[in-house]
């Protein structure tokens, strides 16, 4: 008994030193997309609470706990309750399998890659919740247009990872950040790292692929019944997700924890701390991204995503297979 | 869909200089002042908090002429007069409310001796609609307080009036 609780304990203390890093870097994440978007059109961005405004998230999280939670009459109260969790907990829960050094990782899991993509395929159910649960027009038509397009752009991410995985030869992360010693796949695979990134950007609902909150259209889609902590949660559970996404193609496409180049004064830096530059890049270029482009129409969005990213991705895959089979280059695979 | 314009969508030309722009945009200076901490620049034309002048000597400028009054397109200056001792027309009230001030400058405009001014205050909100009822006595103050910047600005503007 005693045992169990100490294994139980120290499983804890684990949980809790990578989820509270996250939650942090959810919120300076949060600060930085403000402060990005805010520089390129030539405005300041959050600058007053704190060191450059670093605290504004810590400000604003503050300012939801204290706001009253409204349930509406219709909803159905359970599932209300629940999708904001979902959300969140989905969200937070796949950071298990990242890898932020060779050791560094929560669960070093054999199908990691595979884990990583059922749970974000999950992150969908939160919002159907959210938005069927509310009882009302613009939640629902928010909803459905989430679930649509996050459905639609998994497809192609599945199978962009596929051409990874065929590199690779196995879906353990750490593997495959460590194939990636010689070569990382962004150069033999660009057009499919253009194509995860902006798949990412439609799978996590950041402009231009905004649809779901198109305010002009549906207030601000299946999260508008939501407020106080539960709309927190909901715009955390976005964040980390963003940020998931950002760490998933820096470990598929930019050699995840690996320095840039293994000489003397870049390999003694630690994994960590390339992990987290990658990171940041990837989600530099979402900022910026937020700040310079229109929003797609829906059937432009559905366009894209099923008539041109995943029959590209189809060939580029048969292409890469030939590649790898034609040069005797496929991956070993001990079973 | 001609061959060029393809081609451009397909290598995400126009997004790609996009993106150059937003990254060469992000490291200019930004537009934005950081307003109770820094102004932004006041022309001498500014038409803000009105002020009563006085001479040098410390004799109020306003004659009581009622000029103003009549010119006032909303009607919000009130002027009574009454003769002094020395036989100069002077007022005893000369209101001002400044709710119904649509601050045209009109009064500014009018004034034969510069009495009566609009200064380049803006910075005048109160928690009560009373403390927007300015008075003669108010009027001055805000002269006294005001008058190297409104005689500066009013002589910048000469040339052109």
């Amino acid at each position: 008994m005693i045992e169990y609780l100490q294994i139980l304990g120290q499983e804890v203390y684990k949980v809790i030193f990578l989820l509270v890093p996250i939650l942090v870097s959810v919120a300076m994440i949060v600060w930085l997309d403000r402060r990005v978007w805010g520089l390129v059109q030539k405005r300041k961005g959050p600058n007053v609470v704190g060191p450059f405004g670093l605290f504004q998230t810590l400000a604003d999280a503050l300012k939801y706990i204290f706001k009253e939670i409204i349930i509406p009459a219709s909803a159905n109260k359970v599932v209300f309750i629940l999708a904001p969790i979902v959300t969140m907990t989905l969200a937070l829960v796949a950071w298990a399998v990242i890898p932020m050094s060779e050791n560094l990782v929560l669960a070093d899991i054999n199908v990691g890659i595979l884990y990583l993509f059922a749970v974000s395929s999950l992150g969908v159910y939160g919002i159907i919740m959210g938005g069927w649960a509310s009882n009302s027009k613009y939640p629902f038509l928010g909803a459905i247009r989430s679930a649509a397009q996050m459905v639609s752009y998994e497809v192609s991410i599945g199978i962009i990872i596929i051409n990874v995985l065929l590199c690779v030869g196995s879906l353990n992360l750490n593997d495959i950040v460590l194939a990636q010693r010689e070569l990382w796949y962004v150069i033999p695979l660009f057009p499919m790292f253009v194509i995860f990134f902006i798949s990412a950007l439609a799978e996590t609902n950041r402009p231009p692929f905004d649809l779901p909150e198109a305010e002009a259209e549906l207030v601000a889609g299946y999260q508008t019944e939501y407020s106080g902590m539960m709309y927190a949660m909901f715009w955390l559970g976005e964040y980390a997700n963003i940020l998931l996404m950002c760490a998933m193609g820096s470990i598929l496409f930019l050699g995840g924890w690996l320095p840039i180049m293994d000489v003397y004064p870049l390999n003694i830096i630690p994994a960590p701390f390339w992990m987290i530059i990658k990171i940041l890049f990837l989600f530099l270029l979402f900022a910026l991204i937020k700040a310079i482009v229109p929003r797609y129409r829906y059937d432009q969005l559905m366009r894209l995503g099923w008539k041109i990213f995943l029959p590209f991705s189809l060939i580029y895959l048969v292409m890469t297979a030939s590649f790898l089979f034609y040069f005797d280059k496929l991956p070993k695979v001990s079973i | 869909m001609n061959l060029t314009r393809l081609l451009k969508t397909i290598f995400l030309v126009e997004f790609i200089s996009g993106l150059y722009m937003a990254i060469k945009e992000l490291f200019r200076k930004s537009k934005t002042i950081n307003y109770p901490f820094e102004k932004g620049p006041i022309s001498p034309r500014m038409r803000g908090e009105h002020a009563l002048r006085r001479y040098p000597n410390g004799e109020e400028r306003c004659i009581a002429c009622k000029l103003c009054e009549a010119v006032c397109p909303a009607q919000a200056i009130t002027i009574e007069s009454t003769e002094r001792s020395d036989g100069s027309r002077k007022t005893t009230r000369y209101d001002i409310d400044m709710l119904k001030c649509i601050y045209c400058g009109l009064c500014q405009e009018s004034c034969p001796v510069e009495a009566i001014v609009q200064g380049p205050n803006f910075e005048f909100a109160t928690e009560t609609r009373e403390e927007l009822y300015y008075n003669k006595e108010k009027l001055l103050e805000n002269g006294d307080r005001w008058e190297s910047v409104l005689a500066k600005n009013i002589k910048l503007d000469k040339p052109y009036r």
